[in-house]
C-alpha cells in the first residue's frame, strides 16, 4: 500500500469560509460570502482560497507569493486574528466555520487586499538603512564594519520581520491613530540604531520621539502575539523608548558607527589558509 | 520640548505618585487596618475634622501635597491628553485640545495650592 | 494615474478592545486607561472640594452634602481603580524603560516573547493589587456601617 493512498484516504472535514468581499466599482460596502470548501488536514487558509477561486468565484483577489511564510504578502484577519493565510492550518483555527477578512486599519482596496502603502511610508520616514558619513568608503570599501557576534544578537531578532502588516492590524493605537509610525517601522528604526554599523540615532530621534513615535505605544503586547515571524516588535518599541529616555537624560551612547577593519599590516598569512579559487566572470 | 520627553517625564511623575498617592490613600483608607494592628494612635477616622486640621497645620504635610498636586494634575491631564489625541482628530482640535487641558491644569494648580497654603496659615495660625 | 477607490478599514474605538484574539496585557491596557478616567474624574473634583475648606466648607463632614453611602461606595470604587492602575502602571514603567521585556533572542519556534517574559510581573503586580483593593474594602465596610 502506497504513502498516496493512506493521504486520499484522509477525513475531508467541510469548513464554511466567509469571506469578505468588496468590489469598489459594483459594491458600496464590504459584505460576507460563504462557500463550503472541503478541507484535507494539513490544507492551509491560502489553499482553501485557491479552491474557491478555482470552483465558485472567480473574481476573489488576495495577495500572496511564496506561499511558504517568509514574503510576508498573504497576511489577513483569520477567525478574528490577524496571520498569514499561507502558514495557517484550517483545522488548526477552525472547526465549521471561518472568517476571512482583510486586514485592518489599512484601507480596502478590493476583497482581501489592503492598501500597504502608508506603512511602507512610515517605514522609509525613519530611513530603515545603515546611516554612516563615510559615503567612499560604503561605495568602495577598502576593509570591512566589524562587528561581535554579541552585537549581533541585539539587533539579529528585528531583521526577521517580512513587513506583513499583521502587527500594524493588531495594534489598538493604530485602531484610532492612523498617524502613529506603528510597531514595525519603530521596530525598524529600533533594528538600525542598534546595529554598530549604524551612527544614526540622531536623525531618526526626532520621528520615533516625536508625537506619532514610541509614546503613542501602550504595551498592549497584541504585535508581538500576533507576530507571524517571532520579531516581537512590542519589544523592539520598547528598547527604541530605553534609547529615548537615556538620551532625555544626556546617558544615551549610540555604539556606532563602528570603524573600519583592514586587514593586519607586517604579518605573515598562516600558510594553511588556502587563497580563494580563481575568478571565472569578468568584473 | 519633544514627545517622548513629555513621556518619560509622565513615567516619572507615575512612580512619584505610587509613592505619594499611595501613602494619602493609607492614611486616608487603611488607617483603620493599622488600628487592629495597634499600629495607628486611635480609631478615630482620618477625614475628621481634628485629623484634618492636624495635617493642614503641618509644614510638610501641606508641601507635599502641593507636590503631590503638581505631579497628578501633570500625569493625569497628559494621559488624557493621549486618549483623546489617539482618537484621530485633527491636527487643530489636537492642539486646541492640548492648550485647554495645559489651562485647566494650571487653573486647578492655583486653585489648589492656594487652598492648601490659605489653610495651613490658618491652621498653624490656631494651633 | 487613476484615483483609487478604497473602503476604510479602521478599526475605530473597537480597536481598544479588541482588534484579534486578545492577550491579557491588551485587557490590562483597556483596564488601564478606564481606571486612569476614573480617577482623574473623581480628582478634578476632589481639588476643587478640598479646596473649600479654605472657605470653612467641610462637605464630607457629618451631616453635610458628601456623607452618604453612594459616595463612599463610589469612593471606594476609585480606590479600587487607583488601585489597578498604580500597580499595573508601575509594571508599564518597568516594562517601558526596557527592563522586564529580556533581551533580544534568536526566534525558535514555537515564539516565546517579551509578553512571556512579563506575565509574572503581571500576575504578581494583579496579586499586589487585589491584595489592596481587599484591605481597602474591610475598611470600607466598616466605615459604611458606621455611617447607619
Amino acid at each position: 500500500m502506497h504513502k498516496g493512498d493512506a493521504m486520499a484516504e484522509q477525513k475531508t472535514t467541510q469548513v464554511t469560509f466567509h469571506v469578505r468581499k468588496y468590489d469598489p466599482m459594483k459594491d458600496s460596502a464590504p459584505h460576507y460570502e460563504t462557500f463550503k470548501v472541503d478541507v484535507k488536514p494539513g490544507m492551509t487558509v491560502l489553499e482553501g482560497l485557491h479552491i474557491i477561486k478555482e470552483k465558485y468565484d472567480q473574481t476573489l483577489a488576495w495577495r500572496y507569493s511564496c506561499r511558504m511564510g517568509v514574503c510576508g504578502s498573504c497576511g489577513m484577519l483569520l477567525n478574528g486574528r490577524p496571520t498569514l493565510a499561507c502558514n495557517t492550518q484550517i483545522l488548526d483555527i477552525a472547526t465549521t466555520d471561518l472568517t476571512v477578512a482583510p486586514l485592518p486599519n489599512f484601507k480596502i482596496l478590493r476583497d482581501l487586499v489592503p492598501d500597504l502603502s502608508g506603512m511602507f511610508e512610515k517605514h522609509r520616514s525613519l530611513k530603515p538603512y545603515i546611516l554612516r558619513d563615510d559615503a567612499e568608503e560604503m561605495e568602495n570599501p577598502t576593509g570591512e564594519y566589524y562587528q561581535s557576534h554579541e552585537e549581533v544578537e541585539e539587533y539579529l531578532q528585528f531583521t526577521y520581520c517580512i513587513k506583513c502588516g499583521c502587527c500594524m492590524a493588531a495594534c489598538p493605537t493604530l485602531a484610532t491613530d492612523p498617524d502613529y509610525l506603528g510597531p514595525m517601522p519603530l521596530t525598524q528604526a529600533n533594528r538600525y540604531t542598534t546595529d554598530t554599523r549604524d551612527g544614526g540615532f540622531k536623525e531618526r530621534k526626532a520621528l520615533a520621539g516625536g508625537r506619532n513615535g514610541v509614546a503613542r505605544c501602550h504595551y498592549a503586547g497584541e504585535c508581538s502575539r500576533v507576530c507571524p515571524k517571532g520579531v516581537d516588535p512590542a519589544k523592539g518599541v520598547q528598547f527604541m523608548k530605553r534609547k529615548l529616555v537615556l538620551d532625555f537624560f544626556k546617558l544615551y551612547n549610540q555604539k556606532g558607527p563602528c570603524k573600519v577593519q583592514h586587514a593586519p599590516e607586517g604579518v605573515e598569512r598562516n600558510p594553511k589558509i588556502p587563497y580563494p579559487p580563481e575568478k571565472t566572470v569578468e568584473q | 520640548m519633544n514627545e517622548s520627553s513629555k513621556w518619560t517625564i509622565h513615567m516619572l511623575a507615575g512612580l512619584l505618585i505610587f509613592l505619594l498617592l499611595g501613602m494619602h490613600m493609607g492614611i486616608m483608607h487603611l488607617s483603620g487596618f493599622k488600628a487592629d494592628l495597634g499600629v495607628a494612635d486611635g480609631a478615630e477616622s482620618a477625614v475628621s475634622k481634628d485629623n484634618s486640621l492636624a495635617r493642614d497645620a503641618n509644614p510638610l504635610f501641606t508641601a507635599t501635597y502641593i507636590v503631590l498636586l503638581a505631579v497628578a494634575l501633570y500625569h493625569g491631564l497628559y494621559g488624557l491628553k493621549n486618549i483623546l489625541c489617539e482618537l484621530g482628530l485633527k491636527e487643530g482640535l489636537q492642539k486646541t485640545i492640548g492648550v485647554l487641558l495645559l489651562l485647566l491644569g494650571l487653573g486647578l494648580f492655583g486653585l489648589g495650592t492656594w487652598a492648601a497654603i490659605t489653610v495651613h496659615l490658618t491652621a498653624a495660625g490656631n494651633a | 494615474m487613476a484615483e483609487t477607490k478604497y473602503h476604510d478599514n479602521r478599526l475605530g474605538i473597537w480597536g481598544w478592545f479588541a482588534g484579534g484574539r486578545w492577550g491579557p496585557e491588551r485587557y490590562a491596557y483597556t483596564l488601564h486607561r478606564i481606571t486612569g478616567l476614573a480617577v482623574l474624574c473623581y480628582f478634578l473634583m476632589h481639588i476643587v472640594v478640598t479646596s473649600l475648606r479654605a472657605k470653612g466648607i467641610y462637605l464630607w463632614e457629618d451631616g453635610e452634602f458628601l456623607h452618604q453611602p453612594i459616595f463612599l461606595v463610589g469612593e471606594f470604587l476609585v480606590f479600587a481603580a487607583f488601585a489597578y492602575h498604580a500597580f499595573n502602571g508601575l509594571r508599564l514603567v518597568l516594562i517601558e524603560f526596557g527592563w522586564a521585556v529580556g533581551k533580544a533572542e534568536d526566534p525558535v519556534y514555537p515564539y516565546k516573547s517579551s509578553l512571556n517574559k512579563q506575565r509574572p510581573l503581571l500576575a504578581l503586580m494583579m496579586l499586589a493589587a487585589a491584595m489592596v483593593i481587599a484591605l481597602g474594602a474591610q475598611e470600607f465596610i466598616h466605615a459604611l456601617g458606621g455611617m447607619h
